[in-house]
């Protein structure tokens, strides 16, 4: 067993778990936080991602003893109250999800990219975008308005942080 | 009105989804739950001599390990195929037993012969890893041309030379002669190739039995919740109908997968029983590779004859379709009914003839893919016309004008009647959206970047709003295809829709809001949509082959009609009026012509309260409907792919898509939109990426993301599309459907401007660079090697 002290969407916590307890399991099955969803076993389809310390990792692959003292956040996390992230809005916005089971993931791998690119001055060009979803797979868009979806909400996110300056 | 029919209104689930509160079967937990493991052969085919499940059963957290034996031994049924189709012989197809659980033989890689209920997930895979079969491996066949040669292993007993029917259509005679009298024939063969369908939710059952009541329930990743609950009551033993209650919530994809009743759902529901737990099972994705039905799979020889002047004279199409292991629920219509009788695609052909040979072999069970045979159809008949304009020098878009059906309704010779439709109009669409007349410049120019670019049509026609019940009923269908709706108006004033259809993805709860609040005036979200519970809708066909507009509507529609009738009744009384002067607007409920009204909510409570009722009249205001199609609909469209080949690697880019589809009346286009995307990409998919591949002994080599090609991001581009509206005329609001086009129209269009660019006719999918660098090198010039 491996004991863990761990902030889930800003709630800090300390609990024990076996040795092999995947981060994805710690966060569907101990903390019933379900938006994290598992829809591959190689790695591949990045439903599972979520954010440690700000970064995009893919929680079907991270042990949950590894991210003792780290900061955790989730799809369900993402929102200030009722107010929704400029991503979720905006794949709201230009119908970027059908079935929604890729979307979380879709979701927290697009705020690490517009961060990401952000940080490094780079343009979120739409052939960026879809470079940056290598590790995303989803069966029911065709992509096409996901990747509208993110370079809208990279202008929102941009924006307000420039409006928070 | 803003949010009626035509709206591009946002979706109203999406916000669950974008916030991770959807529910999904894996997110269920019961109390008391256990987990169950499957322990699955790794041969493609063995006699099964023995199991040992003693170290299994030691381990401590198992609670049990289930056998087929047992299943048998309480009268659990075999699965079955519901559509009956006979060979040309006359003679019933040849179903081999499926038993959930095999127990005397395997015949694919995957299927289950034991199941470890335990108090985990981890343990139940260790313990069934522990489970020691006594496998006898068989010769096996995996391919369907070397399972109907002489001599090949025997899948099951009942089926000698592995074939399940040998089934025709159309006039054999009159086609050949046909052809003899042709200026022109084109014959090609074709092979279209394996799909997995991989929705991006994994299947999953959670299974709970209650023995005070006998009585069970199923939360399942099901497209037809009711579906289930009929197979599993009527043919499977599991429980009489109104003790099992079946619950697909939130599903995440389906495209055909998640329309049958697997061995894992039966198996979970058997279990709950047995061991008085909660049973719950999610597949991993390789289980998903080697479990879920797989798509397509034909291998086909075709002629299509020419007059002088380019007219079709007939088309002769020999088919062999592959079908696993077992004879899945759908299976033996997916090649005969949604393909053959598909085969005179968009065009005028007064002569045509299919023969479709059914075959076994050891590899997953073949059933409905989006598209479901029409797919084949259409990758058949449109490669044989850009080759056949090729082979005559035509221009590929001519050719196809030349022969379109322009008269309507039309009466192909494989039984179905086309309704309607504009084809020259849709390929005039995509035609101008593609720039098709600025191609030949932008060929030059990628010419002299070292690239060669080519321009692919494809004109699809699909025959969707499965189906009339009495027509499928003639041909063999064990169930009818209508659909059921029940509106519900509440005291208050807002309606709740209860709907047999099943919504994993298409956004019904948009869009059939939305035919509400066309009809009578209420915001979309004073409108609820109710489905996916069979406790909740009495009963429905649910979700496929694009039928949820044109059927699943159509129910509501009719619904509507006799709520709206009742209200009319009420209204009238209340304002002292003529019923025929009643008109329902702007959430209001007026007499025309004068400023005497209701408002909506009013009438809702003057049904309920009950204290002012036309006499006689039952309070309530709540009205069911079953509605049966009188015809399939005919969504047909134009597809146009521009692509550059890199022709020292073979590396090909689509750099530009173009679809022009009719899919009749449109009630939100965002999300119309969004099928045609989410289509064409699997469409690209099979055309340029996905192929599930098997060893000649039935080994599979696609197991996973790492082996099989999903179309990713960079690998499709933005779609242009268009639409072209001719209004279905069989059913109340116009709809043709749209779920499926782009599975069907994409894959030709994208092998037609490959070959387009190589110069070369003999490409296969899915067009992967080697085999693209290969055809490119195949049809250079030799040189001499000195």
């Amino acid at each position: 067993m491996a004991d863990i002290t761990v902030t889930v969407n800003g709630k800090a916590m300390r609990r024990s778990v076996p040795d092999h307890t995947l981060l994805s399991e710690f966060l569907r099955e101990t903390l019933r936080l379900t938006g994290t969803h598992v829809g591959c076993d190689t790695s591949q389809c990045g439903a599972c991602v979520v954010h440690v310390d700000g970064r995009a990792v893919k929680s079907c692959t991270t042990l949950a003893a590894s991210v003792d003292g780290a900061a955790v956040t989730t799809i369900e996390g993402i929102a200030s109250g009722s107010d929704l992230h400029p991503m979720q809005a905006a794949f709201n916005d230009h119908h970027g999800l059908q079935c929604g089971f890729c979307t979380p993931g879709m979701i927290m791998s697009g705020i690490d990219m517009v961060n990401r690119y952000k940080a490094e001055g780079r343009a979120l060009t739409p052939d960026a975008i879809r470079h940056e979803l290598e590790g995303n797979i989803c069966r029911c868009t065709g992509y096409h308005n996901i990747v509208k979806a993110i370079e809208d909400a990279a202008g929102r996110m941009t924006s307000m942080a420039t409006a928070a300056e | 009105m803003s949010e009626g029919i035509g709206a591009r209104v946002k979706r109203k689930e999406d916000k669950r989804f974008i916030t991770g509160k959807g529910k999904y079967t894996d997110d269920i937990r019961m109390e008391n739950q256990a987990y169950a493991a499957f322990v699955r052969s790794p041969h493609a085919h063995a006699r099964v001599n023995g199991i040992d499940a003693s170290d299994a059963e030691g381990m401590e957290g198992v609670i049990a390990v289930l056998t087929g034996a047992e299943l048998k031994a309480d009268g659990i049924g075999n699965l079955i195929c519901g559509w009956a189709i006979s060979s040309k012989d006359g003679s019933p197809m040849n179903m081999g037993p499926w038993s959930a659980l095999a127990t005397d033989r395997v015949r694919y890689v995957g299927d289950a012969v034991a199941v470890v209920i335990a108090e985990s997930p981890t343990l139940a895979r260790r313990a069934a890893e522990k489970v020691a079969v006594d496998y006898e491996e068989l010769p096996a066949v995996a391919h369907a041309d070397k399972a109907l040669a002489k001599g090949a292993p025997q899948v099951h007993d009942n089926a000698p030379g592995n074939l399940i029917y040998d089934w025709g259509i159309g006039e054999e005679a009159a086609t050949d002669a046909a052809l003899a009298a042709s200026a022109h024939v084109t014959e090609m063969h074709i092979t279209n190739n394996r799909l997995s369908p991989n929705p991006m939710e994994p299947r999953s059952a959670v299974a709970t039995f209650d023995e005070s009541e006998d009585h069970y329930t199923l939360y399942t990743t099901s497209q037809n919740p009711h579906v289930a609950r009929l197979v599993l009551s009527a043919f499977y033993n599991v429980a009489p109908e109104h003790k099992l209650r079946v619950i697909a919530p939130d599903v995440g994809g389906g495209f055909g997968s998640k329309i049958y009743i697997y061995p894992e759902e039966i198996t979970c529901l058997w279990a709950s029983m047995k061991t008085k737990r909660s049973v719950k099972w999610t597949a991993d994705r390789s289980e998903a590779f080697m479990t879920d039905a797989h798509g397509r799979d034909h291998i086909t020889t075709a002629k299509m004859g020419f007059d002088k002047d380019g007219r079709i004279t007939g088309f002769k199409v020999d088919t062999i379709a592959n079908f696993g292991a077992y004879m899945s629920l759908f299976s033996s219509a997916v090649p005969t009914y949604l393909y053959a009788t598909l085969l005179s695609g968009q065009y005028n052909i007064a002569n045509i003839y299919a023969n479709v040979r059914a075959v076994y072999t050891n590899t997953v069970p073949v059933d409905a893919y989006r598209g479901a045979g029409r797919p084949e159809a259409c990758y058949l008949i449109e490669r044989m016309m850009e080759t056949a304009a090729r082979e005559l020098g035509l221009d590929a878009a001519e050719l196809r004008r030349r022969n379109f059906i322009t008269q309507f309704p039309h009466q192909t010779p494989v039984i179905m009647a086309y309704d309607v439709g504009d084809f020259g109009g849709n390929l005039d669409k995509a035609q101008k959206a593609a720039n098709v007349a600025g191609f030949p410049a932008r060929k030059a120019e990628a010419a002299r970047r070292g690239k060669l670019r080519g321009l692919g049509y494809s004109c699809y026609i699909e025959a969707c709003g499965i189906a009339p019940s009495a027509a499928v009923g003639s041909l063999g269908a064990g169930v009818g295809l209508w659909e059921s709706a029940e509106v519900r108006v509440n005291p208050v004033g807002t309606i709740e829709i209860l709907t047999g259809s099943h919504s994993h993805g298409q956004g019904h709860e948009t869009t059939f809001a939305q035919i509400v609040a066309d009809r009578f005036g209420v915001p979309i979200n004073n409108v609820s949509i109710v489905h996916g519970d069979t406790d909740k809708v009495q009963m429905g066909m649910g979700t496929y082959g694009s039928r949820s507009g044109a059927v699943g509507m159509s129910a509501i529609v009719k619904a509507m009609d006799k709520v709206e009738a009742k209200i009319r009744k009420i209204a009238a009384h209340q304002l002292e009026a003529s019923e025929d002067d009643i008109v329902i607007e702007g959430g209001e409920v007026k007499v025309a012509g004068t400023d005497k009204k209701m408002a909506w909510h009013e009438v809702g409570l003057a049904a309920y309260t009950a204290h002012n009722l036309p006499a006689g009249m039952e309070p309530g205001l709540k009205e069911g409907a079953f509605y049966d199609p009188v015809n399939f609909t005919f969504p047909a469209g134009c597809y146009i792919a521009e692509v550059e080949v890199d022709p020292d690697t073979g590396v090909t880019k689509i750099v530009q898509f173009t679809a022009a589809d009719d899919f009749g009346t449109i009630i939100n286009p965002n999300i119309v939109e969004g099928q045609v995307h989410g289509g064409v990409a699997q469409g690209i998919g099979q055309a340029m990426l996905e192929s599930v591949v098997y060893t000649d002994d039935g080994q599979l080599l696609t197991g996973s993301y790492m082996d099989y090609a999903m179309p990713r991001a960079d690998d499709v581009p933005f779609y242009t599309i268009e639409h072209n509206t001719t209004v279905c005329p069989n059913n109340p609001l116009g709809i043709k459907g749209c779920g499926e086009a782009g599975a069907i129209g994409a894959p030709p269009a994208v092998i037609n401007a490959i070959t387009d660019a190589i110069g070369s006719n003999d490409l296969s999918m899915p067009a992967t660079p080697a085999r693209v660098w290969a055809a490119i090198s195949a049809a250079r010039p030799r040189v001499a090697a000195e």
